[in-house]
C-alpha cells in the first residue's frame, strides 16, 4: 500500500510535516504528548512532541518552541499553511501524557503529564481545531506513528501491542 | 560574572573544570556503589570511567540504547541542598538476574512482582545510598533520596521525566552517566547496569561552589 514511504522521525521537543506516501513518527513518549494536526483533504499532516505545557515557563529566552505546547502548536499550523492545508479544516489527534512514576514529592514536577494533556486541549478547543481520537494518560510510555493517508495514529506500548486511534 | 546574563544558554557556560568536577562526582558515586553492591551479591563489580557530556535531549536517549529501548529502571529523586534525579537503568534480562541474585530465587519475577519490585527497590536504595553518601561526603551538601519508583518501560519515556526541570532552561543535558558490571561472567553472564544523573538546574552552582569552582572558570 505504501509505496517508497519513508517514516520521517520526530524528535523529543521537535516537530515536522509529512505528505503521502511517507508517515511520521515519535517514540518514547512519557508524561510528554504527541501531537498530530492534519488535513485529510490535502493529506497532510504536522507532529510536535512536547514536553512541557508552555513557553511561559521556560525560564530562559530562545529555546526551542516546539517543546511546549502552545508554541508548538501555533508553528504546526503555520508549518501546514504553508505547505497548503486549510486551517479550518484542521483536526487533531494526541496521544502520550503518561505519570511515569508516583511520588507525594514535587508533585507539580510529576504531575507534568496531565498538565501537558491539559494544556494541549486548551490550546485546541481556543482555536477550535477537533481532537478527534486521544490516547492519553495512563502510566504507560507510547511510540506513535501517524499516515496522513488513512489519518490512522498507530500507538504502540511496553507489553500492550499496538492498537489505531 | 558569566552566569549573570540570563540570554545565555545554560549548559554552555560550563568550561572544562566544571564538566570534570560533575565526572568526579560520577565516579565517587558509582564508584561507591559498584562497592556495596560487591557485598550484597559477593561478587566482584566494576565501574567504567564515567563520561560526562553534553548533548541534546535525542542523544540522552541514545546514550541509553534509544527512546523505544524497553528498560527497567529504578528512579528516585535526591532532595536536600542539590535536588535532582537519579536513574539506574538495565534491560529487563539484568533486573530478573538481579532479583534471582538479591533473592536466590530461580523464577523470573513475573511469578512475583511484588517480591521483584521490593529487590529492585532495595538494590535502588544500596546503590542510590552509596551514592549519595559519597556525594555528600565530597560536597559536604545535605542530601537524601526518595522510595526507588521501578518501571518497566521505554527508554524515552523513562528518562524524560529527568530531563522535565533542565528543559525549563535548556534544550541541551549534562549526562553523568557511569555502568557498572561484573565482568567475571560466570554462569549467568554478566551483570549491567547504568547510572543517569540528572541535577535540577540551580543545584549544579550548589555542587559547584560547595566544591570552591565558580562559574566561569
Amino acid at each position: 500500500m505504501i509505496k517508497e514511504g519513508q517514516v520521517v522521525r520526530i524528535g523529543i521537543g521537535d516537530m515536522g510535516i509529512v505528505h503521502p506516501p511517507h508517515l511520521i513518527r515519535t517514540s518514547g513518549l512519557g508524561s510528554c504528548v504527541g501531537i498530530v494536526l492534519y488535513d485529510d483533504i490535502k493529506k497532510l499532516a504536522g507532529m510536535a512532541h512536547i514536553m512541557l505545557p508552555e513557553a511561559s515557563l521556560a525560564k530562559k529566552q530562545g529555546l526551542k518552541r516546539a517543546k511546549y505546547a502552545d508554541t508548538a502548536i501555533e508553528d504546526l499550523i503555520t508549518a501546514l499553511r504553508g505547505a497548503g492545508a486549510s486551517s479550518y479544516r484542521l483536526k487533531a489527534k494526541l496521544a502520550g501524557g503518561a505519570q511515569m512514576f508516583q511520588f507525594t514529592s514535587n508533585s507539580d514536577m510529576m504531575r507534568i503529564g496531565p498538565r501537558n494533556v491539559e494544556a494541549v486541549k486548551k490550546n485546541l478547543q481556543s482555536l477550535h481545531i477537533p481532537i478527534l481520537a486521544a490516547d492519553v494518560g495512563g502510566k504507560s510510555g507510547r511510540t506513535i506513528e501517524f499516515n496522513p493517508e488513512t489519518a490512522n495514529l498507530h500507538i504502540k506500548k511496553v507489553n500492550q501491542g499496538e492498537s489505531v486511534i | 560574572m558569566s552566569f549573570m546574563s540570563n540570554s545565555k544558554k545554560f549548559i554552555e557556560e560550563f568550561g572544562p573544570i566544571q564538566l570534570d568536577v560533575l565526572k568526579e562526582i560520577g565516579n565517587i558515586g558509582s564508584g561507591h556503589a559498584a562497592t556495596s553492591l560487591s557485598k550484597l551479591l559477593q561478587k566482584k563489580i566494576e565501574m567504567n570511567v564515567p563520561g560526562v557530556e553534553v548533548v541534546d535531549f535525542d542523544q540522552v536517549m541514545d546514550l541509553a540504547g534509544g527512546a523505544d529501548k524497553e528498560v527497567v529502571s529504578i528512579f528516585q529523586r535526591m532532595e536536600g541542598e542539590a535536588p535532582g534525579s537519579m536513574f539506574f537503568l538495565m534491560p529487563p534480562f539484568q533486573a530478573h538476574h538481579f532479583v534471582e541474585l538479591m533473592t536466590n530465587a530461580s523464577e523470573g519475577f513475573d511469578n512475583d512482582a511484588g517480591m521483584a519490585v521490593s529487590a529492585l527497590q532495595e538494590l535502588g536504595n544500596i546503590l542510590s545510598g552509596a551514592y549519595l553518601t559519597a556525594l555528600c561526603d565530597f560536597t559536604e551538601l545535605d542530601l537524601q533520596s526518595t522510595v526507588p519508583s521501578i518501571s518497566q518501560d521505554m527508554v524515552g519515556a523513562i528518562l524524560s521525566m529527568g530531563l522535565v526541570e533542565l528543559s525549563q532552561v535548556s534544550d541541551a543535558a549534562i549526562v553523568i552517566k557511569t555502568s557498572l558490571t561484573d565482568r567475571d561472567g560466570g554462569e549467568g553472564g554478566f551483570l549491567e547496569g547504568h547510572f543517569f544523573l540528572f541535577p535540577d538546574p540551580p543545584s549544579y552552582q550548589k555542587i559547584f561552589s560547595s566544591l570552591g569552582v565558580n562559574e566561569g572558570d
